[in-house]
């Protein structure tokens, strides 16, 4: 089944989204990879503030190219979500609902998902150039040093992804 | 003896890393555009449709096919009549490799050290392996290798006992559990013999190798046919979400071994399988 959402992510909206479903997003995600990830737990653990509201948000694992003059964004794939395994069920018991990657999570991660009631998403991996077409605007919000590791905030329009593990831990990836 | 300015390094190597970037080779292309014909999985030949076409946005736009643009890896086959004038030809290297990824807005993925890891901001250093051979030419291959398919790659130390059939299993094995991680349909550069090192380069030296040349040894040519065929057989698909293919092409290149080893080297990549050759 094909689907519109918008973000953030209600609790009606991730209850429809069953694993192999297409979806379009629109709305603002955030990027956060692996260095952006052990930042954000280091905050949570000191108890700082995070750059971005957790709840009912989506974070799509990206560190993209460089924007040209008058580009938005550069190239803009998914990478290997498993890297962000370790910290993912922290995240999502703080209220993160959504998450935009490519390739297997750990059972942890799938429990978490199940627990906290959020989903999975995978993009295609190596369609860059394709995917920063959906991306209309993007800003650093965070981390500045870590370059291409840092938190943006990007609106989306018809982000193309697919529900790769559902609220209810269906897992399209095959052992 | 022939004397080359090392710049002419630099600037060969500038344009290779933004162009290969930009766009595959014509190996590659072509066992893309195949690959379409050959999936049978509606949802595979969605997302073969989709790198289709996010290839030519990037070719047109000059968007880097993928936001990975690697760690650049360098060959240099350097003729023995060759001097090099103008400088260390290491730095040229990385001069080329700085100024490729810097104005081709190709992005900075190198940590200066493993554990400390501060990005150098400018893609450097390369990875060089450098080969001296006979003649006065000086061949560079740059085959820059994005991370989440060189995380799947693996070496297996093997024993002389477990033969074909024990490498079939190790690469088929290395491939089934990089899944879909590796952004199949994948290339797979297989290394055998040598030592541990040896096996590992080879794989690495297999994949720069274009996807459509067979080995021209018999029997590793048949072993190649093979691994590609079990590949298929696990069906792991287009972006892992199932489908025919898996795998465009197996690469396998041996070197003599020990008497006591069996070195297997399985190297995977992704299906923006770089490589691009200049001789100067
Ligand atoms: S594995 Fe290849 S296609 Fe996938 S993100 Fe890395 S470089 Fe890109």
């Amino acid at each position: 089944m094909d689907h519109k959402i918008t973000t953030p992510l209600t609790a009606e909206t991730i209850q429809q989204l069953k694993t192999g479903d297409m979806v379009k997003i629109t709305g603002i995600i955030y990027s956060a990879r692996d260095a952006a990830h052990k930042k954000l737990i280091e905050l949570i653990e000191a108890g700082k503030e995070l750059p971005f509201e957790l709840n009912g948000n989506v974070i799509y694992y990206l560190g993209p190219t460089p924007a040209r003059d008058g580009q938005v964004i550069g190239s803009a794939g998914p990478t290997t979500s498993s890297r962000m395994d370790k910290y993912t069920p922290k995240l999502l018991e703080l209220g993160l609902k959504g998450m935009i990657g490519k390739g297997r999570r750990s059972p942890k991660v799938i429990q978490a998902i199940v627990e906290n009631r959020a989903v999975y998403l995978a993009a295609v991996g190596g369609a860059g150039a394709l995917l920063s077409k959906c991306i209309k605007s993007s800003k650093v919000i965070a981390f500045d040093e870590l370059g291409t590791e840092a938190v943006r905030e990007m609106y989306v329009e018809d982000f193309p992804a697919i529900v790769a593990i559902d609220s209810e831990g269906n897992n399209i990836y095959k052992d | 003896m022939r004397e080359i300015d090392v710049s002419k390094i630099t600037d060969a190597l500038c344009e290779m890393c933004m162009s290969i970037n930009y766009e595959l080779s014509d190996d590659m292309k072509k066992a893309l555009k195949e690959a379409q014909q050959k999936e049978t999985a509606p949802l595979g030949k969605q997302i073969l449709k989709i790198l289709d076409e996010n290839m030519e946005i990037a070719k047109t736009e000059k968007i880097p096919i993928c936001q990975d643009t690697g760690m650049a890896v360098v060959f240099l086959k350097v003729g023995q009549e060759v001097h090099f004038i103008g400088g260390p030809l290491e730095d040229a290297v990385n001069e080329g490799v700085r100024k490729g990824y810097t104005e081709g807005y190709l992005r900075k993925s190198v940590v200066s050290d493993p554990l400390l890891r501060v990005n150098t901001n400018d893609n450097t250093p390369a990875v060089i392996h450098y080969e001296i051979v006979p003649g006065e030419d000086v061949e560079i291959t740059l085959a820059p290798k994005g991370f989440g398919s060189e995380n799947m790659s693996r070496v297996y130390m093997l024993k002389p006992a477990d033969g074909e059939e024990g490498v079939v299993t190790a690469v088929v094995d290395a491939v089934k559990l990089a899944g879909p991680n590796a952004c199949p349909p994948v290339v797979v550069g297989v290394g055998i013999g040598g030592t541990f090192e040896k096996a590992a380069l080879l794989s690495k030296k297999a994949l720069a190798r274009p996807v459509d040349r067979a080995s021209e040894k018999e029997h590793i040519r048949k072993l190649e046919e093979e691994i590609l065929e079990k590949i298929n057989q696990l069906e792991i698909g287009p972006a892992g979400l199932g489908g025919s293919v898996s795998c465009l092409g197996v690469n396998i290149e041996t070197y003599p071994t020990h008497i006591a080893g069996l070195p297997v080297a399985v190297n995977i990549c992704c299906h923006v399988n770089r490589h691009i050759v200049r001789t100067i």
